[in-house]
């Protein structure tokens, strides 16, 4: 149980210190940035009783990329949503009869994974884009930062969660 | 009673959800209809510390580029010198009105941002440097933007990349004076409305700030003219401006602080009352 709160604790700082120190400032073709600490939701071990603190985790720490990035309280609320939904998509994705007490998104198959991390990674992106823009009359500019923002964050989502599970193989 | 907390209880997860969206929703209008900041912005010890860090590693990449910088401004400055008996048109009166109504400090872009509707940038000086609100922000090549909220150590500047920024401007060698906003399409160009149709203006002129406002001294170099076209009223012309700066690789930066501006300030409030 330690075990799993330390990792949880390491993961959030260095997640959030990469997004605001690196990530935030690649401004791929100039708007394309990829939000990977959303990969601290994906990895979060789902438990049944414990979803008020998981939602509270959450909103922390879209509140803290929010502090950095000076944008209100917009990353919180995509936060927000998508730890609240995440039971729901995973019931969407994995199927009813699955043990989520035991999911390991690094041990599931390629196909569930990436549906999984699309649908997460699309819904944050698109509430994202819309509350920091927030105005009906950019509605292509939000649904193009959401695509291509959400395409550069899955592969590396992709590609830090092979790195992860590697190591712990 | 009873039902009323059961009611709770069972939805317990659904209401800290809705209580903390709420907040956060607050939290997002709020920095939408206040122009700034005000509860949730870097420029704090925490996040200032880290974009500080950071930025003393990153810096050491750039090195060259700011050497470069320097020296060019060192040569226009040295130019200046040597000329000085000469009258300069208009740079001449510019350092001269920099000399007695502003104080110049210098200060480091340690967070630069671009690619949103509303740019915010934080600076490496703060309230004990005796930075305050509403300082400009300038480059030695042109406007950057005004500081919009100070901590002790660190303080934010809306960049003119901030559809809520509002500049004073002109056409240089025409009283023709319009304001500078940003339609946050391109980082490279922002639009000057409200010229009069009467303006005699061309493509290529040059921008430069109007004077007008207690923020920046006239004759801040802004852009030049890339593109026009009549607004809807066909009185006033919309421009587009190509800027000076390169907002993207910002580093070096001056805060103008207007010695008058509290005078300006007091005489406005009287005639207002």
């Amino acid at each position: 149980m330690n075990k799993t709160v330390f990792i949880n604790t390491v993961n959030f700082l260095v997640l959030v210190l990469f997004q605001v120190v690196l990530f935030n400032h690649i401004n791929f073709l100039g708007y394309i940035n990829p939000y990977i600490y959303i990969l601290f939701i994906v990895f979060f071990p789902y438990n049944k009783d414990n979803r008020i603190f998981f939602i509270l985790c959450c909103f922390i720490l879209g509140f803290c990329i929010d502090i950095f990035s000076d944008s209100g309280g917009v990353h919180a609320a995509a936060c927000l949503v998508i730890g609240y939904l995440r039971p729901m998509m995973m019931r969407f994705v994995f199927g009813l009869s699955y043990d989520y007490y035991n999911i390991k998104i690094e041990k599931t198959h390629f196909g569930q994974r990436i549906n999984f991390l699309l649908i997460l990674i699309l819904t944050h992106h698109l509430i994202l884009f819309s509350l920091e823009i927030f105005s009906f009359a950019h509605i292509v500019l939000i649904l193009k930062k959401t695509v291509f923002s959400a395409i550069f964050t899955l592969l590396l989502c992709l590609i830090f969660i092979s790195l992860f599970s590697r190591r712990s193989s | 009673m009873q039902q009323i907390v059961n009611f709770l209880i069972r939805h317990k997860t659904f209401i800290t959800f809705f209580v903390l969206f709420c907040f956060s929703l607050f939290l997002v209008i709020q920095s939408h209809s206040y122009h700034n900041t005000k509860f949730v912005n870097s420029a704090n010890w925490v996040s200032g510390g880290i974009y500080n860090t950071s930025n003393n590693i990153g810096d050491y990449l750039y090195l060259k580029q700011y050497n470069q910088q320097l020296i060019q401004e060192n040569s226009y400055l040295r130019k200046l010198l040597l000329n000085s008996g000469i009258p300069i048109k208009d740079s001449l009166k510019d350092s001269d009105s920099l000399d007695r109504k502003f104080k110049v400090r210098p200060a480091s872009i340690i967070k630069n941002s671009y690619n949103k509707l509303n740019n915010y940038l934080l600076v490496d000086k703060g309230s004990s440097d005796s930075i305050a609100q509403d300082m400009g922000v300038i480059t030695s090549k042109g406007i950057v933007g005004i500081i919009e909220n100070t901590s002790s150590g660190y303080a934010n500047i809306q960049s003119v990349l901030n559809t809520y920024s509002e500049i004073n401007a002109a056409i240089k060698n025409t009283n023709n004076f319009g304001s500078l906003k940003w339609n946050g399409d391109d980082f490279n160009v922002v639009q000057l409305v409200d010229v009069l149709r009467s303006a005699p203006i061309k493509k290529g002129d040059t921008i430069i700030t109007g004077g007008m406002s207690s923020i920046f001294p006239k004759g801040i170099l802004i852009g030049t003219i890339k593109d026009f076209s009549l607004d809807v009223s066909e009185n006033y012309y919309l421009i587009d401006v190509d800027l000076f700066n390169d907002m993207t690789t910002l580093d070096q930066v001056y805060i103008l602080e207007n010695l008058n501006r509290k005078e300006i300030l007091e005489l406005e409030n009287s005639l207002d009352e």
